[in-house]
C-alpha cells in the first residue's frame, strides 16, 4: 500500500464517487437505506458485508443497472443518475465474467473499444496491451470455453480495464477460485491497480480478502454503512459490537461504565471491574463493552500478581488448532466463554495447556476497545 | 437396469426400427425399380429420377413446396422469436398466461380444425387462395414451434451478458443484435429449419387453403396415388425424405450447439 496516501483525510479533497443520502428498496426489501459515502481517486474500496446487505445493489446503482429512489449519485462531480450503463465513464467485472461465448478473447476484450469506433490498429495495440497485462498473451484466438476458471477470470478483468475507465466495479471478482490463486490474485489486483492509479470499487463478502486489497472499507450491514475507514482502523477500532465481531474474532464483556479518575472503568454484572485506556466522553453509568481481541489476551497457568488489571480465570473447554495459532475457548466462572488465541512459535507437539486446565486470562488497558454502540 | 444388450433389448429395438423405417426402405428401393409395374421388381435403375424431369407438374409442385417452405418458416422464425421474447423478457405481466396458451394451442389443435377455421377466414375476408393463403396458414402452424425452441433458450440465457455488453458502451438495440442473437442463433435456425420442414409436409392445412396454381407437393402425390401409384412418386418421395432427413439432421446439430453455448456461459 502506498504510504502516505490518504486523500480521505484531506479535506479539500474531491471525492471521484460520491453516494448522497441514497435509498433503493425492491418490492417489499430495503436494499440501501439512507447511504453516504465518498471515494477517492486512486483509491482501492472494498465493500465488505454479510450476504443480502445490500453491496451488489450499490455497485450496480454506479454501473446504471439500477436507479435509486431517492438520493444522488456523483461521479467526479456529476450527478450520473439517469445516465444509462453504456454512457456511463466506469466499468464492471461481473461476478459470473459474463465473458461473451460467441467470441474468441480477442474480440471480448476488444468489444468495449469498438463500440467506440476506435480504428482497427489502436484496437489491436490496445487489446494486446491488456492480454499483457494479464499475461494471457497467445490465447487471443481461444473461445470462454476454451479456458480454465483463472483464465477466464482474467480475460474479464482486462474487458473491463480495456476502456480505461475512471472506476473499475468488482462484483466478488475472485469468489469463483480455489484458495491458493485467490491469493495470488489479490496481489496481482493490488499490484495492477497501485499500477494503473485507476479507483477500484470491489465488493466482497470475504473479510481478509477485503483486508488485504483494500485502503478503505466500508462495513456494510442491512442497507446501512456500520463504519468506514482502513482495515486496520476497523480491526483495532471498531465502532459498535456489530463490526467488532462481524471483522475478525472477538471478546465482548458486557458491563457498566463506572466513575473513574483515569481512563475508563467498566464494572460487568459480577462486580467485577476492568479499565482501559481511553473513551473519555464515556458517561458513568451508561451500558457499554469492551472489546478485545483474543490475540491480545493473554493466557497463563498461574494466577498472575494480584494487582495485575483485567484479570479473569476460567477452564479450557476447547483448543482449536489452526497451525499457526491455537484458539483457546475458556469457560468462565460465570458461565460466559472467551475466546484467546496463542502462537504456536514451537514444534512441540505437547502443549503446556490442555484440556480442564484452571488458566488466567487478562489483557492491557490498551488492547480494549470501549462500545457503546 | 442392466447397460448390456439383451437379447429381449436387441428384439425391440428391431422391431421399433422396423416398423419406423421398413416401410420408408421399401419405398427408397422401389424408386430405383426398372420395372413399370410398382410391386414387381424389374433391377436397378434410374429411369424414374429421369422421369421427373420430365413430369412438369410434380416439378411445379416441388417448387411450390419450397417456396412456401421457404417463406412461411421465414415468417414463423421471425414471429415465433419475437413472441418467445414476449414471453421470457416482460415478466409476469397480466394476461401472460392467455397469451402463453394461445400461442402453444395451435401445437394441440387437430390440423382439420387449424385448416378449416383457416378457410373460414379467408374466405370471410375475401382473400382469394393461393400461395398467399397456404404460406399465412402455415405460418400460423409453424410459429408455435419456433416460439417454444427459442423460448426455452432464452429461459437459460444468462443476462448478466447483455448488462456486460451495455456496460461497455453497447446500447440496447445493438447488444439484442450483437449479443443476443449471436447467443440464441442457433436455436433461432433449428427452429427455421423445423418451421420448413413442418410447411413441407403438410397435406391437411395446406388442401384446406390452397386455390388454383398453388399445389403443393404432398397435395399433388396424395391426388395422383389416388388414381394408382406411380413408379415418379416414389422417386419423388425419396428425393422429399432425403431433403427432411437433411433439414432434422442440421437442427439437432444446431440444438447441439445451442445446448453447448448455453452451458459455457452458464459457468
Ligand atoms: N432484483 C431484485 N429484486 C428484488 N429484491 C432484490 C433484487 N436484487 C436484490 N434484492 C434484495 O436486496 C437486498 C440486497 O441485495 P444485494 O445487493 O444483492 O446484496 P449483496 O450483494 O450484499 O449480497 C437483498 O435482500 C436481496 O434479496
Ligand atoms: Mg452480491
Amino acid at each position: 500500500m502506498r504510504r502516505g496516501f490518504t486523500p480521505w483525510a484531506d479535506p479539500n479533497a474531491k471525492p471521484i464517487v460520491r453516494f448522497d443520502a441514497v435509498s433503493k428498496r425492491y418490492a417489499n426489501t430495503v436494499a440501501i437505506a439512507d447511504l453516504s459515502l465518498d471515494i477517492y481517486e486512486g483509491e482501492y474500496f472494498a465493500l465488505l458485508g454479510p450476504s443480502g446487505c445490500g453491496k451488489t445493489t450499490l455497485l450496480r446503482m454506479l454501473a446504471g443497472f439500477e436507479a435509486p429512489d431517492r438520493g444522488r449519485i456523483l461521479l467526479a462531480g456529476e450527478d450520473i443518475v439517469g445516465v444509462p450503463p453504456y454512457r456511463r465513464p466506469v466499468n464492471m467485472m461481473f461476478q459470473s465474467y459474463a465473458l461473451f461465448p460467441h467470441l474468441s478473447v480477442f474480440n471480448n476484450i476488444a468489444f468495449g473499444l469498438k463500440q467506440d469506433r476506435m480504428p482497427k490498429a489502436e484496437i489491436a495495440e490496445q487489446v494486446g496491451k491488456m492480454l499483457q497485462l494479464v499475461r494471457l498473451e497467445g490465447l487471443a484466438d481461444r473461445k470462454p470455453h476454451q479456458l480454465s476458471g483463472g483464465e477466464r477470470q482474467r480475460v474479464a478483468l482486462a474487458r473491463s480495464l480495456a476502456k480505461r475507465p475512471k472506476v473499475l466495479l468488482l462484483d466478488e471478482p475472485l469468489a469463483a477460485l480455489d484458495r491458493k490463486l485467490r491469493e495470488e490474485t489479490q496481489f496481482e489486483l493490488m499490484e495492477l491497480q497501485s499500477r494503473l492509479g485507476t479507483t477500484f470499487v470491489i465488493v466482497t463478502h470475504d473479510q481478509e480478502e477485503a483486508m488485504t486489497v483494500a485502503h478503505r472499507m466500508a462495513v456494510m450491514n442491512r442497507g446501512h454503512i456500520a463504519q468506514v475507514d482502513t482495515p486496520q482502523q476497523i480491526y483495532e477500532q471498531p465502532n459498535s459490537r456489530w463490526v467488532a465481531e462481524f471483522v475478525g474474532d472477538v471478546n465482548l464483556i458486557e458491563g457498566k461504565l463506572a466513575a473513574s479518575a483515569n481512563g475508563v472503568v467498566l464494572e460487568d454484572a459480577q462486580g467485577r471491574r476492568f479499565r482501559a485506556g481511553d473513551g473519555a466522553q464515556a458517561r458513568p453509568g451508561a451500558p457499554a463493552a469492551f472489546a478485545v481481541r483474543p490475540e491480545k489476551l493473554k493466557l497463563a497457568l498461574a494466577p498472575p500478581p494480584a494487582d495485575t488489571l483485567n484479570t479473569i480465570s476460567g477452564r479450557v473447554v476447547d483448543i482449536g488448532y489452526l497451525g499457526d495459532v491455537s484458539v483457546y475457548k475458556v469457560r468462565l466462572d460465570d458461565g460466559a466463554t472467551m475466546k484467546a488465541s496463542v502462537t504456536n512459535a514451537t514444534r512441540l507437539a505437547e502443549r503446556p495447556i490442555g484440556w480442564e486446565d484452571r488458566v488466567w486470562l487478562s489483557f492491557a488497558p490498551d488492547a480494549a476497545v470501549l462500545l457503546t454502540a | 437396469m442392466g447397460r448390456r444388450f439383451s437379447v429381449f433389448n436387441l428384439v425391440s429395438v428391431a422391431l421399433g426400427i422396423a416398423f419406423l423405417y421398413l416401410p420408408i426402405v421399401i419405398l427408397v428401393i422401389y424408386s430405383f425399380n426398372a420395372s413399370r409395374l410398382v410391386t414387381i421388381w424389374g433391377g436397378w435403375s434410374l429411369r424414374w429420377y429421369a422421369a421427373l424431369l420430365d413430369d412438369s407438374a410434380l416439378r411445379e409442385a416441388a417448387t411450390n413446396s419450397l417456396l412456401i417452405a421457404f417463406a412461411s418458416a421465414t415468417a414463423a422464425t421471425v414471429l415465433g422469436t419475437l413472441a418467445a421474447l414476449a414471453l421470457s423478457r416482460l415478466g409476469r405481466f397480466r394476461g401472460r398466461l392467455p397469451f402463453v396458451a394461445m400461442i402453444y394451442a395451435p401445437l394441440v389443435m387437430p390440423e382439420v380444425i387449424t385448416g378449416l377455421s383457416l378457410l373460414l377466414f379467408f374466405v370471410a375476408i375475401n382473400l382469394d387462395r393461393g400461395f398467399l393463403t397456404i404460406t399465412i396458414a402455415h405460418t400460423t402452424l409453424t410459429l408455435c414451434f419456433v416460439a417454444v425452441l427459442v423460448q426455452s433458450r432464452l429461459a437459460g440465457f444468462d443476462r448478466t451478458l447483455e448488462e456486460a455488453a451495455m456496460d461497455l458502451g453497447c446500447p440496447p438495440l445493438r447488444t439484442f443484435l450483437t449479443v443476443t442473437v449471436p447467443v440464441i442463433a442457433p436455436a433461432i435456425a433449428a427452429g427455421f429449419l423445423l418451421a420448413f420442414s413442418l410447411s413441407l409436409d403438410d397435406l391437411v392445412i395446406a388442401s384446406f387453403t390452397t386455390g388454383p396454381g398453388a399445389t403443393t407437393l404432398p397435395i399433388r402425390i396424395y391426388s395422383d396415388v389416388r388414381l394408382g401409384v406411380k413408379p415418379e412418386i416414389n422417386a419423388v418421395c425419396t428425393i422429399f425424405v432425403a431433403v427432411i432427413a437433411l433439414v432434422v439432421i442440421a437442427a439437432s446439430i444446431l440444438t447441439r450447439r445451442a445446448e453447448r453455448r448455453q452451458q459455457i456461459s452458464a459457468c
